[in-house]
C-alpha cells in the first residue's frame, strides 16, 4: 500500500509538472536559441523576436489551411508539421527583406547595439500589425491528427492507480522536434565550416573579416537559422496550446529571461535557461497539497494548498528569476558574454 | 529648415491639426485628445530625462505609470474601516515580516563571506518568512476580500483629495525607482532595458492580482475629481448665465421661447462637458509647464552639464571623478517620479483605475516613440512628440477606416475581402507607429526638434 502511494505521488507530479514543463521548456529553449543566435552574431537584443514567432506560426497556419483544403494531411501527425518547412522559407525570406531594408543600414554605420534594439522595436510594431492584419488578433487552434498518446483514463485502468498520466501527442512531438533541432544546430555550429565561421564572427568580428569570412553570408545564415528555430518553436507552442498574437508577444520576456539566466550569447546557456524558466514557472505555481497527501501520513497532511506562489504570478516568475540572476550572477549560468 | 525654426513650426502644425479635429469632429473630442497629449508629454519628458540626458534605456515606463495610478487610488479612496478593523493587523504584521526578511537577506548577502553558511542562512530566512507571511497574510486577505466584495473588498485609501496623489505618486515612483535602479543600473544598456521591462511586468502582476490592495482586475471606479462634475455645473446659476451670455446671438435668433429653452439646454449640456475638460486641461497644462520649467532649469545647470558629459563619454567623466552610478541613479529616480506623476494624472482623468489596461505597447513603447521622434535630449521635442504621437495614435483609427474604405471601394457590401479589410483597419495604427519610428530613425535620427549642441 505504501508503495502505491509513492507511485501515485510520482505519477501526479509527472502529469502536472514534469511533462508540461518539459514540453514548454523545449519550446522556450528553441525560441531562446534563436534570440541568442541573433544576439551573438548581430549583437543586439531583438525585441521583435516574439513577433517573428507569431509571424512564422501564422505562415504555418496559412499553409496548414491550404493543405487541408486540398486534402493533404499527415495522418496521425498534425498537418502543421508538413506546412512547417514552407512557412520557414516564407519567414526567412521576410526576415531577409526586413534585414536588407532596415537593419543593414545601421550595420554599415556601425551603430551602437542600443540603436539596433530601438530599431527592432519599430520592426516589432510592424510585424504585430502584419500578423494581426492577415490572421486577426483572436485565438486559433490548428491542431489535427491523433490527440493523445497516453490517456489518463487508460493509464489508470491499466496500472490500477488512482492517478492518471496524460501525454498529449503534441508534447512528445515537441520534445522530439526540439531535440532534433538542437542537435543539428550544435552539430552545425561545432562541426561545419560555416558554423565555425559564424562562431568566429561572433567572437571577434575584425579578426574574422581578416581571415576572409564574408560578413554578408554570415548575416544571411544567421537570419535563416533564427527563422528556422523561431518558427519551429512557435508552431510547437501553438500546437500544444493555441496561437494568439498577444500571447506570443508575452513570450518575449520569458525568452529574454531564459537567455540571460542561461548566459546571454551562449547557445548551451539558452537551452539550459529555457528549461530553468519553464520548470520554475510550473513547479513554483503548482499546488502540492495532493502530492503530500499521498506521501505523508494522515495526521501530517497539509491544510493549505502548499503552493509557493499563486498561479496569478506564473507570468511574473520568469522576471523574478531574471532579477535574482541579475543581482547574484549577471553573467548567467553558463558564463555568457561579458556585460 | 534652420533648427531654431523647427520648434515653432512643429507646434503650429500641431495646433492646426488639433483645431481641424475641433472643427470637423467636435471640440469635446479635440479637448480629450489634448488632455491625453499633455499627460503623454509629461511621461515623455520623464523618459527623455533618462534617455536623452542620462542615456538610460528605461523600458519600465508602464510600471511607473501603474504605480502612479495605484497611488491615486490609495490617496483618494475612502478608507474601508471594517477591513482595517478585522484584518489590518495581519497585513501590517506580514508587511513587517516582509521588510525584516529583505533586510536580513541583504545583511547576510553583504556581510557573510563563507558561501556555505551564507546559502543556508538565505534559504532559512526565505523559508521562515514564507511560513510567517503565509500564516498572517493569507487569512487577512481572505477577510479583506470578503468584506462587501462587489463594491470594495480592499483596504481602501486615505480619503484625501486626489490632487495630493500627484505629488505622492512622484515620491512612490521615485522610491521604487531607487530600488530598481540599485539592482539594474550597473548593467549594460540593453540589459537595463530588458530588466526594467521585466520589473514593470512584475509591478503590473502585483496590482492586477493583489485584490486587497487595488481590487485587481475588478477595477476601482468612481474616484473623486479635482474639477466640478457636469451635473453640478448644469444646475448652478453662474454657469447657466455664462452659457447664455456666450451664445447670446444664437439664442436671440430663435423664434419661440420653447425652442430657445431647448437650445439652451443642449448648449448647457455640451458646454458643461467642455468646461470640465478645460478645467482638466488647465490643471494638466500647469503641471506640464512646471515640470518643463524645472527640468530646463536643472539641465542647464552644472548638474545637467555633468549628466550630458557622462552620457557622451562615461570613461572621461569617470576619470574626472564623477560617480557615474550615483548620477545615473539620480536621473533614473527623477525621470521615474515624473512618469509616476503622469500616471496619477491619467487615473485622475479617467476617474478609475483599471490594472488590466496596462499594456507595454501602449504605456512603454509608444512613450519611447514620442521621445525618439520628438527629439531625444530636448524637452521641447518630447512635448511635441507627446502631442504628435498621441494625436496619430488616436486619429489613426478613423483615418485607417477611411483608407480601407477607399481600398475596398469597388467591392460589394458583403464581399469577404472588404469585410476583412475593414475589420483589420484598427491594426493599421500599429503599422503606422512602426513605420514612423523606422523612418525617423533612418532619416531624422535626432528627431523633429533636435537637441541643441551648446557651444561655449
Amino acid at each position: 500500500m505504501e508503495n502505491f502511494e509513492f507511485i501515485n505521488a510520482i505519477v501526479l507530479l509527472s502529469n502536472f509538472v514534469i511533462v508540461p514543463a518539459l514540453s514548454y521548456g523545449s519550446q522556450l529553449a528553441l525560441a531562446t536559441l534563436s534570440l541568442t543566435i541573433i544576439y551573438g552574431v548581430l549583437r543586439f537584443s531583438n525585441f521583435a523576436q516574439a513577433d517573428w514567432m507569431s509571424f512564422g506560426t501564422m505562415a504555418t497556419i496559412l499553409f496548414t489551411w491550404l493543405f487541408q483544403s486540398i486534402g493533404i494531411t499527415a495522418g496521425i501527425l498534425p498537418t502543421a508539421l508538413l506546412a512547417l518547412p514552407f512557412a520557414i522559407i516564407v519567414t526567412a525570406l521576410f526576415c531577409l527583406l526586413i534585414d536588407r531594408s532596415v537593419y543593414s543600414f545601421y550595420r554599415k554605420q556601425k551603430s551602437q547595439p542600443i540603436v539596433l534594439m530601438i530599431v527592432s522595436v519599430g520592426v516589432m510594431f510592424i510585424l504585430q500589425a502584419v500578423v494581426r492584419f492577415i490572421i486577426g488578433p483572436n485565438d486559433r487552434k490548428f491542431f489535427d491528427g491523433e490527440k493523445y498518446i497516453v490517456h489518463a483514463l487508460d493509464f489508470k485502468n491499466y496500472f490500477g492507480l488512482e492517478e492518471g498520466l496524460t501525454i498529449k501527442s503534441t508534447q512528445l512531438i515537441t520534445v522530439i522536434v526540439a531535440l532534433i533541432a538542437m542537435i543539428s544546430l550544435f552539430y552545425f555550429l561545432q562541426k561545419t565550416k560555416l558554423g565555425k565561421s559564424m562562431r568566429a564572427y561572433s567572437n571577434n568580428e575584425d579578426l574574422a573579416l581578416l581571415s576572409g569570412i564574408n560578413p554578408e553570408k554570415i548575416v544571411i545564415v544567421t537570419w535563416v537559422i533564427s527563422s528556422i528555430l523561431i518558427t519551429t518553436a512557435g508552431v510547437l507552442y501553438g500546437l500544444d496550446k493555441s496561437f494568439k498574437p498577444f500571447t506570443y508577444f508575452n513570450l518575449l520576456l520569458p525568452m529574454f529571461a531564459a537567455a540571460i539566466v542561461g548566459g546571454i550569447g551562449s547557445p548551451i546557456g539558452a537551452v539550459i535557461g529555457g528549461y530553468v524558466i519553464a520548470f520554475s514557472e510550473i513547479t513554483l505555481t503548482y499546488a502540492y497539497k495532493k502530492f503530500f497527501m499521498y506521501l505523508l501520513p494522515e495526521n501530517l497532511e497539509p491544510s493549505g494548498l502548499m503552493q509557493v506562489l499563486s498561479t496569478d504570478y506564473k507570468f511574473a516568475i520568469s522576471f523574478i528569476i531574471l532579477v535574482i540572476v541579475l543581482i547574484v550572477r549577471p553573467t548567467g549560468i553558463v558564463r555568457g558574454k561579458i556585460i | 529648415m534652420s533648427e531654431d525654426l523647427r520648434a515653432p513650426v512643429a507646434f503650429t502644425v500641431m495646433a492646426v491639426l488639433l483645431a481641424i479635429v475641433g472643427f470637423t469632429q467636435s471640440w469635446s473630442v479635440s479637448l480629450s485628445v489634448i488632455n491625453l497629449c499633455i499627460i503623454s508629454s509629461i511621461m515623455a519628458i520623464g523618459v527623455n530625462l533618462q534617455w536623452g540626458y542620462g542615456g538610460l534605456f528605461n523600458a519600465g515606463v508602464m510600471g511607473f505609470t501603474a504605480l502612479g495610478g495605484l497611488t491615486a487610488v490609495l490617496v483618494s479612496h475612502d478608507p474601508i474601516y471594517e477591513a482595517w478593523d478585522k484584518a489590518g493587523v495581519g497585513i501590517i504584521i506580514s508587511a513587517i515580516i516582509f521588510i525584516l526578511s529583505i533586510t536580513a537577506l541583504l545583511f547576510v548577502f553583504r556581510n557573510i563571506e563563507n558561501k556555505q553558511i551564507r546559502n543556508t542562512l538565505i534559504i532559512l530566512i526565505i523559508v521562515f518568512s514564507l511560513i510567517g507571511i503565509n500564516n498572517f497574510y493569507g487569512p487577512s486577505i481572505d477577510i479583506i476580500e470578503s468584506i462587501n466584495p462587489a463594491k470594495t473588498g480592499f483596504l481602501g485609501g486615505l480619503g484625501l483629495p486626489i490632487i495630493f496623489s500627484w505629488l505622492i505618486a512622484a515620491v512612490v515612483a521615485g522610491l521604487v525607482a531607487w530600488v530598481i535602479g540599485k539592482i539594474t543600473l550597473r548593467l549594460r544598456s540593453d540589459y537595463l532595458a530588458i530588466a526594467t521591462l521585466g520589473i514593470s511586468e512584475i509591478v503590473i502582476a502585483v496590482v492586477k492580482h493583489e485584490d486587497w490592495l487595488s481590487r485587481g482586475v475588478k477595477n476601482v471606479s468612481g474616484l473623486d475629481r479635482p474639477v466640478p462634475y457636469e451635473i453640478e455645473l448644469q444646475q448652478s446659476e453662474w454657469f447657466l448665465n455664462l452659457v447664455e451670455r456666450i451664445n447670446f446671438s444664437k439664442l436671440e435668433a430663435m423664434q419661440s421661447l420653447s425652442s430657445r429653452q431647448d437650445l439652451l439646454n443642449d448648449l448647457v449640456i455640451d458646454s458643461s462637458g467642455i468646461f470640465v475638460k478645460l478645467c482638466y486641461a488647465g490643471l494638466f497644462f500647469s503641471v506640464l509647464l512646471l515640470i518643463f520649467y524645472l527640468s530646463q532649469l536643472a539641465l542647464n545647470s552644472p548638474w545637467g552639464r555633468m549628466l550630458r558629459a557622462i552620457r557622451d563619454n562615461e570613461e572621461a567623466a569617470s576619470a574626472m571623478g564623477k560617480n557615474i552610478f550615483a548620477q545615473h541613479l539620480q536621473i533614473f529616480i527623477i525621470g521615474s517620479a515624473i512618469i509616476g506623476i503622469a500616471g496619477a494624472m491619467l487615473t485622475t482623468l479617467d476617474g478609475q483605475f483599471t490594472p488590466g489596461s496596462y499594456r507595454p505597447l501602449r504605456f512603454t513603447f509608444i512613450i519611447w516613440l514620442m521621445v525618439i521622434i520628438g527629439g531625444s535630449g530636448n524637452n521641447l521635442g518630447s512635448i511635441f512628440g507627446g502631442f504628435f504621437i498621441w494625436f496619430i495614435w488616436i486619429e489613426a483609427e478613423p483615418l485607417s477606416i477611411g483608407f480601407m474604405n477607399m481600398l475596398a471601394g469597388g467591392l460589394e457590401y458583403d464581399n469577404p475581402l472588404r469585410m476583412h479589410l475593414l475589420g483589420s483597419a484598427a491594426h493599421l495604427r500599429l503599422f503606422i507607429m512602426g513605420l514612423l519610428l523606422l523612418l525617423a530613425l533612418r532619416f531624422m535620427p535626432r528627431g523633429v526638434i533636435p537637441e541643441k549642441i551648446q557651444k561655449k
